[in-house]
């Protein structure tokens, strides 16, 4: 079936799309607009433009079927499963979408005086209240536009108290080995230079190693909990305190804290910042979909070096500050973004919240650890968990029951892709061979889950039974079937070229 | 008789008089996979045994290779900038990374010989 070749290269309402450019007909033009007035192009001062502009020219249909097929090649949590290890990939509720397209939301400009945006800045002001009530943290940088963004913020903010204090010798960050990429990125970014904290058998942070790697010259220590094993981080209070008294700050990564919101007060951990993903935990679209925010919070000692803008209130009602001499105490590092960050996701997330309730953000966050334990459950049989035990919101195997089967973890993924079935995170952490990491989020039903466990174990008992050509072949039936990832980045091909690049 | 040492970490360091030539072994490029990138310490820089000093990255992950000696690099082998994949064809010939000047020679005889070698990767598979 697969391999049947079409004349026209169609497959039935798969349409092979051409790219806009090699669809444009010159001067064809979908509005019929008037003939512009004559232009004085001695007034342009000699930058009147010399060659065309390159535009396609196609016609509205034309163009409305290119968007729309395109889209149709999309696969988004509205398609399907997507169980995107450390992504959380959650449903994104229909009223936090409703609530986000308020006029009184969206028709609004960062310039507005303040006296006309007090709703505004009230939407920015509760969710800070949520969010620093949920984690039991002091204050919050709200800005930071996504979750590296925050880290880099929160480095900012202890860069910035060390320096205050005397202490701008402290460069060295302690990350372990199994944390997110972004995080030694950031800590570099922020001229800090980055030390490798090795991980225990069991998939933590190995203590000992950590304590002996402390010293005088450690600025922080910022540890994922739950890790990226999807395991909670069980001895984070003596890591915490070894940390503390050693003069140096926690900064807690807050990728997976939809295991434990409504749950585990961030603040009772020793942790002095943590970025919070609001298009994980607090469902707002992500993944291509964005844009991302991560709100920072910060402990008392780290607050007053926030970034601006934020709000606080005064005798009128609410106020931005924007300065730093507006507000006694405070010590902002700088700014972060431009305007006052991400606020239609500010306006989804507290939609979220609200809609859901401390109570349903503690079920959701239960939920999302039975579904991922549910699937460790199905599946720990024929695949080959990397730890023992139960695990949090994810959980993790590696390639072991691959072995001498031909089948590497990416032939697997791809297998997927076939079944209909966004696949897991691959070969990441990278503290176990050839990792699957499985993030199933609370959204899921259990016949999805079932359904999904039942494709794993059909394609796992194929791979032993020695299919390795087939799975090297997928994915037969995607718009495009295995791509040379080797070749695209060995010569990418960045930008469409007339007559260079084309279809063929 | 091979004059090429190994660390743990899968470079390899060939010496000859006080000079020594710096890559990555087969097994490594075999673990890596296709690389698509390598970075290379510029001319003068110093190094001590264990530093970070190149960094490669293939379609599977980014991994950093550190120096198996101290001393001051003397040349880069550009070559493999243009053309990373050269580090898969031929790892400990024509891919070599680059040279370095021996500050403290005595520190090779920590390293591995090739049985050495040979013996550790053949514990981690």
């Amino acid at each position: 079936m697969p391999d049947i070749q079409t004349v026209s290269g169609n497959r039935g309402l798969a349409i092979e799309e051409k790219l806009i450019f090699e669809q444009s007909s010159p001067g064809r033009i979908g509005v019929d607009l008037p003939e512009p007035p004559p232009v004085d192009l001695d007034r342009l001062g000699g930058l009147a433009r010399k060659s065309p502009i390159g535009l396609p020219d196609l016609s509205e249909p034309q163009m409305v079927r290119h968007y729309t097929r395109l889209s149709q090649k999309n696969y988004g949590i509205d398609t399907g499963f997507y169980p995107l290890g450390s992504c959380t990939m959650k449903h994104n509720p229909r009223l936090s979408e409703k609530v986000a397209r308020l006029p009184g939301l969206t028709d609004l400009h960062p310039f507005q005086p303040q006296s006309t945006v007090q709703g505004a800045l009230e939407v920015i002001d509760t969710l800070a209240f949520w969010l620093k009530g949920l984690t039991g943290m002091p204050a919050i940088a709200m800005s930071p536009a996504a979750g590296a963004h925050g880290e880099w913020c929160g480095l900012m903010a202890i860069r910035a108290c060390h320096e205050d204090r005397g202490q701008g010798h402290r460069r060295r960050v302690l990350v372990p080995e199994s944390a997110h990429g972004t995080n030694p990125a950031s800590a570099a970014m922020c001229g800090f230079t980055v030390d490798p904290v090795p991980a225990t058998a069991d998939g933590r942070v190995d203590v000992a190693a950590l304590k002996a790697k402390l010293g005088d010259d450690v600025a922080c220590i910022m540890v994922t909990n739950p890790n990226t094993c999807g395991l909670f981080e069980t001895d984070i209070l003596e890591i915490a305190g070894a940390t503390h008294a050693a003069g140096a700050f926690f900064y807690c990564d807050g990728a997976n804290y939809n295991a434990i919101v409504g749950r585990v007060k961030i603040a009772d951990l020793g942790v002095d910042c943590m970025h919070i993903n609001l298009h994980k935990t607090f469902s707002t679209p992500h993944g291509g979909g964005g844009p991302g925010a991560g709100p920072t919070v910060l402990s008392a000692e780290l607050a007053p070096y926030a970034p601006l803008p934020f709000v606080v209130h005064d005798g009128d009602g609410l106020r931005l500050v924007e300065h730093a001499e507006q507000q006694a105490g405070a010590k902002p590092f700088g700014r972060v973004k431009g305007y006052h960050g991400q606020f239609g996701v500010f306006i989804r997330a507290l939609a979220y919240i609200l809609s859901m309730g401390a109570d349903g953000m503690r079920q959701a966050s239960t939920d999302a650890v039975l579904n991922a334990n549910y699937l460790l459950a199905g599946l720990k049989d024929v695949l080959t968990a990397s730890f023992d035990g139960p695990c949090m919101h994810e959980c993790l195997f590696d390639d072991r029951f691959l072995k001498d089967t031909g089948v590497t973890t990416l032939d697997f993924a791809k297998m997927l892709i076939d079944e209909g079935f966004h696949p897991m995170t691959m070969y990441f952490p990278l503290v176990v061979h050839g990792a699957l990491l499985m993030e199933p989020t609370e959204t899921e039903s259990r016949e999805t889950l079932d359904g999904f466990i039942a494709v794993v174990r059909a394609l796992a008992a194929k791979a032993k039974a020695g299919a390795a050509d087939e799975f090297k072949a997928a994915p037969r039936l995607t718009p495009r079937r295995r791509l040379d990832e080797t070749l695209a980045a060995r010569t990418p091909v960045l930008r469409w070229k007339a007559g260079s690049n084309g279809a063929g | 008789m091979s004059d090429m040492r190994f660390t743990k970490d899968h470079e390899w360091i060939k010496v000859e008089g006080d000079t020594g030539t710096v890559g990555i072994t087969d097994y490594a490029q075999h673990a890596l996979g296709d690389l698509v990138f390598v970075e290379l310490p510029e001319p003068g820089r110093g190094l001590k045994q264990g530093d970070e000093c190149a960094v490669v990255e293939s379609v599977k992950a980014a991994s950093e290779v550190y120096a198996p000696a101290s001393g001051s690099v003397l040349k880069a082998n550009d070559a493999l900038t243009g053309q990373p994949g050269l580090v898969n064809e031929s790892p400990e010939a024509q891919a070599w990374f680059f040279t370095i000047a021996l500050s403290d020679p005595a520190e090779l005889s920590a390293l591995m010989d090739r049985a050495a070698y040979d013996e550790y990767v053949k514990g981690l598979e």
